[in-house]
């Protein structure tokens, strides 16, 4: 099991284990039984038949029925319990609105703060998932937490978390979505209070201090760009923007355009309208999930990449 | 059955005139109603799949074996993935071992000259063919990368050929369904006077069980694909929410069929199992009515436990909670089964021949794959374990473990009853080791993957799984070997196997005690007469 660090996690890994020593006694009572049989009732030089034995016998039945069902009963009213936990979520929770699409994820803070592939939360607070998807069905998992929820597209689910340990945590779409399932990849990142409260702040004022340039290198990473789009001449999902900008390129309807600023804005907010030959028409627009000087950035950034400025 | 001498070699001589030479060319076998050469046929054709399935599966493990894309792009890995998991379930499993055994074996256990339904019985190998062509096509058009579970939306949105490949299934289900009506109709009306219920062995009451469940939720699974391609061909929405459907409606409806679908496919093994640890122990089977109607049981409690697919997928607290408890009580039934296998050897006269050995590793890679399976019913431990590599690990060991290792312990042990020919010892224990370790390697370290939060459908992964992953990569590999040489010595063994006589094993069921070897095209000279139980090894041969 990975680190544990959500207040549920505890309970999980401790029936996860109980379940296993107890599959670990019963596979060697058994493994055990059939090898001993086997070696030592193998059959003898010259034997034809067995001797007579037992083809029944109520007491042994009776407890092979009985202990077993015992067990999953067990068993079954502790992962309801731990199940009963995970499900309701306490009435203190910091709300944060989670998007899925191919293939990156989007969270909404209660003030209007929004990330990319970036959960970041405080320690010791108790956060609801409010999530829906705006395209196929994705799954919110996050093993350090115990947590995975199904995010769908044509209705809201809910879970929730309260993060014990402050650190970096992987967080994972977990519902198969497409080419690009194993890239949507995100991170959590648990902080203590006076971490969050000035993480927060930095939102405001991200992209001073840096040249656009350098802003929109950090948020072509941050922003999930990334995970389609290549910047070393290698193919991705969507076409390579190493050396493009300023140059003519190609469209599935056989027109040519210039990757002009122009081109480039259009592609970040209106992506299907014109879609380079060779590529699928799968980008989702970043229409109200980038700020326009975000925008901006990321044209100065692709800008830089190389090509014909003029 | 006074046939002049053939091929002698050994003590043995193989019967002049038998189903196999009975009639001669193509036609005679395109055209047959004989329930054994069917058989033959669904053999061959359930092999072909079975390697396809499996070059998939090692396509995917060579991508997998280090981090990073290392030979092909996401887009053809989620296409190997597809459609290694719908050959192999829908080609593969399910017509395995109830097509194959259910076939050769089933009128042979009851004494009767065929199935119910002769001809039915070939037009289902014809359905099964049309619905193989269909996946074929859409394998060498456009391919298909929605997984075999065919989730919608993304089924609906994707451009792959999911058309083609749902009605090649639909077809394929057809197939299914007949086959499962002609056993009912069998076991019911063509038992050998004096053969009751109670007399059948027990690989007989598991074929029964398992057409049941053909007959009865295979058609939940054509109404779902119909609908399926009546969205995407017709706009009508059902499942697509951008058209008003519902998407999770659409697992429901899927895994009602695909869960008792499991049971399809491991229950004829359970059956092998049952004849085999009987036979190689030379003890009457432990608990005989309880292995009997456990193999019911599972037919029905199979059909109730569908929702254990689908606890994070947004259905009521409640449904999961139920579903849960019965996931647990259907348990149960798999138990006593494994502790009766045990037990009939204790006290036996046990001997190791190679289907002995499919025999214990199935009861050593069941009792894990049914223990994770605890596991995973548990409601808070499988919110963590959903859609990881750990649910991977657990039904390729039911799958494969079960399932697949139970049809080679039979293919092993009916091979001279089918062919008249002993394969070699030798080779058939290396093969067995090859796939025993092998198989292990390849999925035990998947556990451990799952576990630590890897998800399935991944084209690649994060450095920390990078060791692991390696390991279950050179594990396919050895199981590869290990199925290639079990295929090598047993085409080998029709030309150069000696013969094996009527029972080599020594086995009390109709079909060793009262056909030769191979069987006389109508199987028995005269009805057979029922002199004893299945099981009991010490009445007077």
């Amino acid at each position: 099991m990975p680190p544990a660090a959500s207040t549920y996690a505890g309970d999980v890994d401790a029936l996860y284990y109980f379940i296993l020593y107890i599959s670990i006694f019963f596979f060697t009572l058994i493994v055990g039984a059939m090898i001993y049989f086997a070696i030592r009732y193998r059959r003898k030089k010259g034997e034809t038949e067995a001797p007579d034995g037992p083809t029944h016998n109520t007491f042994l039945e009776t407890t092979w029925i009985v202990v077993p069902v015992i067990i999953v009963i067990i068993i079954f009213f502790w992962g309801f319990r731990g199940y009963m936990i995970m499900s309701v979520v306490p009435a203190n929770a910091m709300e944060i609105k989670v998007t899925g699409q191919k293939w990156f994820w989007t969270f909404s803070y209660p003030d209007g703060q929004m990330t990319t592939n970036e959960l970041v939360v405080e320690v010791g607070k108790p956060v609801k998932l409010l999530m829906s998807s705006k395209d196929v069905i994705h799954s919110m998992f996050i093993p350090a937490f115990r947590l995975k929820r199904d995010v769908l597209p044509n209705r809201y689910s809910i879970t929730w978390f309260e993060a014990t340990q402050i650190g970096d945590y992987h967080l994972f779409c977990a519902e198969y979505c497409g080419t690009s399932h194993s890239k949507m990849i995100g991170t959590v990142k648990v902080r203590s209070s006076s971490d969050f409260a000035e993480w927060l702040e930095s939102l405001d004022s991200a992209g001073e201090g840096v040249t656009p340039a350098e802003y929109g290198e950090k948020l072509f990473t941050s922003r999930a760009c990334i995970t389609c789009h290549h910047v070393d001449g290698t193919v991705g999902t969507g076409p390579d923007l190493q050396g493009i900008f300023g140059h003519e390129v190609e469209l599935t309807d056989g027109t040519k355009v210039t990757a002009d600023e122009n081109y480039i804005r259009e592609s970040i907010l209106d992506p299907i309208s014109k879609v380079v030959v060779g590529y699928q028409p799968v980008m989702p627009t970043f229409q109200g999930i980038l700020k326009e000087k975000e925008v901006d950035a990321l044209i100065a950034y692709v800008k830089s990449l190389g090509g014909k400025d003029e | 059955m006074n046939s002049t001498v053939a091929a002698k070699n050994g003590d043995y001589t193989i019967p002049k005139l038998h189903y196999i030479n009975a009639a001669k060319g193509l036609k005679s076998w395109l055209t047959t109603v004989d329930h054994k050469r069917i058989a033959i046929l669904y053999l061959i054709s359930v092999t072909i799949a079975f390697f396809l399935g499996g070059i998939f599966a090692l396509l995917i493990r060579l991508e997998l074996f280090k981090p990073g894309e290392q030979f092909y792009g996401p887009d053809l890995y989620n296409q190997f993935f597809t459609l290694h998991g719908a050959i192999m379930i829908f080609l593969f499993i399910i017509p395995s071992a109830p097509a194959v055994f259910g076939n050769f074996v089933l009128p042979l256990q009851i004494g009767a000259i065929d199935v119910a339904f002769p001809k039915l019985n070939l037009a289902s190998w014809y359905l099964y063919v049309i619905g193989a062509s269909f996946a074929v096509y859409s394998m060498l058009t456009s391919a298909i990368d929605t997984g075999w579970t065919f989730y919608t939306p993304y089924s609906t949105s994707t451009s792959t050929a999911v058309i083609s490949m749902t009605f090649g299934v639909f077809i394929l289900g057809f197939s299914s369904i007949f086959t499962g009506m002609n056993f009912i109709v069998t076991v019911h009306r063509l038992r050998a006077p004096g053969l009751t219920w109670f007399k059948l062995p027990l690989m007989t009451w598991a074929l029964y069980a398992t057409a049941i469940i053909q007959v009865l939720a295979t058609p939940v699974l054509a109404i779902t694909l119909l609908l399926l391609i009546l969205e995407k061909a017709f706009g009508i929405g059902i499942f697509d929410p951008a058209m008003g459907g519902d998407p999770v409606l659409f697992q429901h409806f899927f895994w009602f069929y695909s869960h008792p679908a499991v049971y399809i496919m491991i229950l004829p093994g359970m059956g092998v199992i049952s004849d085999l640890i009987a036979c190689f122990s030379r003890r009457n089977i432990f608990g005989y009515k309880f292995i009997a109607f456990s193999s019911l049981a599972i037919a029905f409690l199979g059909f109730l436990v569908w929702g254990h697919h689908m606890y994070t997928s947004g259905q009521s607290e409640l449904s999961s909670v139920i579903f849960s408890f019965l996931t647990f009580m259907v348990a149960i039934p798999s138990a006593i089964k494994v502790f009766n296998w045990t037990t009939t050897m204790y006290k036996g006269s046990i001997s190791l021949e190679t289907p002995m050995l499919y025999a214990m590793a199935f009861i050593f890679l069941f009792a894990i794959g049914g223990l994770t399976g605890i596991t995973l019913g548990a409601l808070s431990v499988d919110i963590h374990l959903h859609d990881t590599y750990y649910v991977v690990a657990h039904f390729h060991y039911v799958m494969i473990g079960g399932a697949v290792i139970a049809f080679l312990g039979g293919i092993h042990f009916w091979w001279p009853k089918m062919f008249g020919r002993m394969y070699n010892n030798f080779w058939s224990v290396v093969a067995f080791v090859f796939v025993f370790v092998g198989f292990n390697l390849t999925f035990m370290t998947q556990f451990f993957l799952g576990s630590k939060g890897m998800p399935r459908r991944y084209h690649d992964y994060l450095p920390e799984f990078a060791q692991l992953n390696g390991f279950s990569s050179v594990g396919a590999l050895i199981q590869g070997i290990g199925y290639t040489i079990i295929l090598i010595n047993m085409i080998v063994s029709l030309k150069r196997g000696k013969p094996a006589g009527p029972n080599p094993w020594g086995a009390r069921t109709l079909e060793w005690e009262h056909t030769t070897s191979p069987p006389d095209e109508h199987n028995f000279d005269g009805v057979p007469a029922i002199t004893h139980d299945p099981y009991d090894f010490r009445a007077p041969k």
